[in-house]
């Protein structure tokens, strides 16, 4: 082959791979986590279901506030104590052009719960719940007692085509062959590890996303996620390292978008042991748990500069917190603020509770879950040891931490005496937290399953059972601030730190509404007017 | 030489079944992989029945016969995570792996050998001498800070090179491959380049020494007396005599750059096994940590038996027979 040759052949090939990627409107995402399938029932944790906002819908959205808005459905309404009612929107089409019915409902309820090796099922959702179609666009949702949180839960589920869906595994989903929704991307390819590639829906029946092709690319190590925006290979990425925020601040090419999320950072402590492994007297001999008086629990939270946290570990990234949620979400309370930095009440408080020469204690804490999450540890150690209390702190991966918080003693309790954890409520409202965390822990009736602290009070336990049978909005949101104020202002049941905040970065000219629920979706990225 | 291979597959047999055990005792006290997989807002039920259609509910002793029971019907289990065999996630990853470590390796022949031998041809040159600097720098510097200062510089700075990802792939022979395509081979470069360093380095001196050595062999020294070109000297005499250690430390290397790329492989977000690997520990999807270790040491024996088979084509001298020892 002569060189002339050879160059026209090289030209070629060159000019062929650029046109390949010159595509009108496309959008390179650089994504922290991928999901584990496209099957939107396999698996229900947060990048499955952020991916499958794309490609399916569901009968009702939640928008960036998770705020409940219409989606498939286009109204809903408990029409008495135990029934809700759906009216479906109608003349929307799946992806292969197939009209969506009250079947499609009906079939996605009974396929969501029981798909097979599903790590994490969306039967939560669904039990207890049977639906009927009254007809074609109609579904009646019935419960055997009041349910408030129906709607709530449904918007965790994503409908599915019947048609396209009846014999259809998992496997069939991640090929594509399967993967039929209402939403506003549709499926085109999927490499696991390497890339997602979606294409816009024409007949979208809601507002079409600006972007005709979306590629999502999984970069899972930081830097290298920051260094792909810079370098121009995706335009928008996720979760972006609190060490790099000042840096790309001050980048022309780049521009940030954040927001405060649904996740607390927070301090459970052991309040159910008398001796408790990881609490000492300063000179190493056995005490009573110190943890279990709530006026210690609360000399901590006040020795605690939270102000300082959020300004030097997490570089000015975070809200200080007073309660489980802030501000805005349903069931927040309006009284409860965080705690202000009293060094000296703090060890006169710790004086009443009989200890004003302070304790030994050992704070433990993830190092790869939270934003910071060793560092904050870290500052809250040094902050108590100036108490008096002297805290030292073992963080470890959260592969092993997870399991020794929840079950890592020898009776399968939690282990340790008092943890650094965080908590999203999926649910935007804050039942999620008061029934996972601070319900007292019951295994048969699936309250406190987070409950490492194991905190206890009858009175507040029934405001959240009441809430979570209460109908009426305004009521249930009585109830529950009334739980809250209760746990958290008068029992010091956790200790809240600060509300993560969320950071994305997207390339000049691009912008992107934070949300709370921490998802990234291609489809509210826009140009910047 | 049959029975030396027999014998050999026989004892690999036994390490492998020593390692699975080993392996599937140590990721199973670590964690729970239900923690890491479940929705935080499940209740205690839905952990209950993840926990027990994972089998981990049941005593260690059990989950491992049935283990081993699947193993050999072929069968390594399911992925926690994907619900697919761990075995075909591992084997759809092979390509991209392969191709890194392929393409690393060829790097780390073409350029190590010649550098290697030149510098032991001329010890005191000054070129010697900068090739013999820059392989410790090659040795010493870490693969993740080089990773990203390659990144910082060819994708950020000069913008000739991305920074991530495979690029386009195309089919050859059913197997996927980025090195036909322009995006291919441009994504290929920093990613192979880093994980070649190293090798390039390790190679530059072995060959070095074995170079050094060589050249003061009876045999060259009788060979140029003879007369002959001083280019077959070397190329003849010197490198047939130097490749026996390099092709040792080359095919051990190679099974480390196939199982172990796992630093490269996630700077780069390369899509292969080592990525696989981190991303499994890290979740604790213990099938497929137990499925890629004993496919790991299934690899190295192979590797080590088709080095000792080398011997005897590159070494008359060498015979394989029945091991005494």
């Amino acid at each position: 082959m002569s060189l002339r040759k050879l160059l026209t052949g090289l030209a070629i090939a060159i000019a062929l791979s650029l046109s390949g990627t010159a595509w009108a409107k496309e959008l390179k995402i650089g994504l922290n986590a991928e999901p584990s399938s496209i099957d939107p029932h396999y698996h229900n944790l947060a990048p499955n279901n952020s991916m499958s906002t794309h490609i399916f819908g569901s009968l009702i959205e939640q928008d960036e506030k998770q705020r409940l808005i219409p989606g498939l459905a286009v109204s809903w309404k408990a029409i008495n104590e135990t029934t809700w009612e759906f009216k479906l929107r109608q003349g929307v089409k799946f992806h292969d052009g197939s009209p969506f019915t009250a079947d499609d409902v009906i079939f996605t309820v009974g396929r969501a719960p029981n798909v097979p090796n599903s790590p994490s099922s969306f039967g939560t959702y669904l039990k207890g719940k049977k639906f009927v179609k009254i007809d074609d666009y109609t579904v009646h949702a019935i419960t055997e007692k009041p349910y408030p949180l129906m709607p709530t839960d449904i918007s965790t589920i994503f409908i599915v085509s019947k048609k396209a869906a009846e014999k259809a595994t998992t496997a069939d989903y991640n090929s594509g062959k399967a993967a039929i929704g209402t939403g506003p991307y549709k499926f085109v390819e999927w490499v696991p590890n390497d890339r997602l590639v979606l294409v816009r829906n024409e007949s979208y029946y809601g507002e079409k996303p600006e972007w005709e092709k979306v590629t999502f690319k999984p970069i899972k190590t930081g830097p290298a996620r920051v260094a792909a925006l810079l370098a121009g290979d995706v335009d928008f990425i996720d979760n972006v390292p609190t060490t790099d925020i000042a840096r790309l601040k001050k980048e022309p090419k780049i521009s940030l978008s954040q927001g405060v999320s649904n996740r607390v950072i927070y301090l459970h402590l052991d309040q159910f042991r008398e001796d408790s492994p990881f609490v000492k007297a300063k000179d190493g001999s056995k005490i009573k748990n110190p943890l279990l008086d709530k006026r210690v629990r609360l000399a901590i939270s006040k020795a605690i500069n939270r102000d300082a946290i959020v300004e030097r570990v997490m570089e000015g990234v975070a809200i200080p917190a007073g309660q489980l949620l802030p501000e805005g979400f349903f069931g927040v309370s309006p009284s409860l603020k965080a705690e202000k930095f009293d060094p000296e009440g703090a060890k006169k408080l710790l004086a009443q509770a009989g200890f004003p020469n302070g304790f030994k204690l050992t704070l433990h804490g993830p190092n790869d879950r939270y934003l910071n999450d060793a560092k904050i540890a870290e500052a809250v150690a040094q902050m108590l040891t100036r108490l008096g209390v002297d805290t030292s702190v073992e963080t470890m991966t959260k592969a092993v931490y997870f399991k020794r918080a929840s079950s890592g003693a020898p009776d399968k309790g939690p282990e340790f005496s008092f943890i650094l954890v965080g908590w999203g409520a999926g649910t935007g409202e804050s039942s999620s937290p008061l029934k996972s965390l601070i319900h007292s822990y019951n295994k048969e009736r699936g309250f406190g399953a987070s409950n490492r602290g194991r905190h206890a009070d009858p009175e507040v336990d029934k405001l959240i059972e009441d809430a979570l049978a209460t109908v009426d909005d305004g009521k249930r949101s009585q109830l529950l601030q009334k739980a809250t104020e209760l746990a958290i202002g008068r029992n010091q049941a956790i200790i809240p730190l600060h509300y993560q905040v969320n950071t994305w970065a997207v390339r000049k000219g691009l912008a992107y509404a934070a949300r709370t629920d921490e998802a990234t979706h291609a489809y509210d990225v826009t140009s910047a007017k | 030489m049959s029975v030396f291979i027999i014998r050999r597959l026989l004892q690999s047999a036994l390490v492998v079944l020593v390692m699975s055990l080993l392996v599937f005792v140590g990721v199973n006290v670590v964690g729970d992989p239900v923690d890491m997989l479940v929705n935080p807002e499940a209740d205690q039920a839905e952990i209950a029945r993840v926990t027990q259609s994972f089998g981990l509910d049941r005593p260690l002793y059990e989950q491992f016969g049935l283990f081993l029971l699947n193993a050999f019907k072929g069968d390594l289990g399911l992925s926690f995570i994907y619900g697919e065999p761990a075995l075909k996630l591992i084997v759809q990853r092979i390509p991209a792996t392969l191709e890194l470590a392929l393409v690393a390796l060829l790097m780390a022949i073409v350029l190590g050998i010649p550098l290697g031998v030149f510098a032991g041809l001329r010890p005191n040159s000054k070129v010697s001498k900068t090739i013999m600097a820059g392989s410790i720098l090659g040795f010493s510097l870490p693969t993740f800070w080089v990773g990203l200062m390659m990144i910082m510089v060819f994708a950020v700075m000069l913008g000739w090179l991305p920074s991530t990802g495979r690029g386009e792939t195309v089919s050859l022979l059913g197997v996927q491959v980025s090195f036909l395509t322009w995006d291919g081979l441009r994504h290929l470069l920093l990613p192979a380049i880093n994980l070649a360093l190293f090798k390039i380095a390790l190679v530059t001196r072995l060959a070095r020494a074995g170079t050094r050595e060589a050249a003061l062999q009876d045999y060259v020294k009788f060979a140029r007396a003879k007369g002959i070109r001083p280019a077959r000297v070397v190329l003849v005499h010197v490198m047939k005599n130097i490749m026996i250690p390099v092709v040792t430390v080359l095919g051990l290397e190679f099974g480390g750059l196939i199982a172990f790329s796992v630093v490269t492989e996630t700077v780069f977000a390369w899509p292969g096994m080592g990525k696989l690997l981190i991303d499994s520990i890290q979740l604790l999807d213990r099938p497929v940590v137990v499925a890629y270790l004993v496919i790991t040491v299934v690899m190295f024996v192979v590797i080590n038996l088709v080095v000792d088979v080398l011997y005897s084509v590159l070494d008359p001298r060498v015979r394989l027979k029945e091991a005494k020892s």
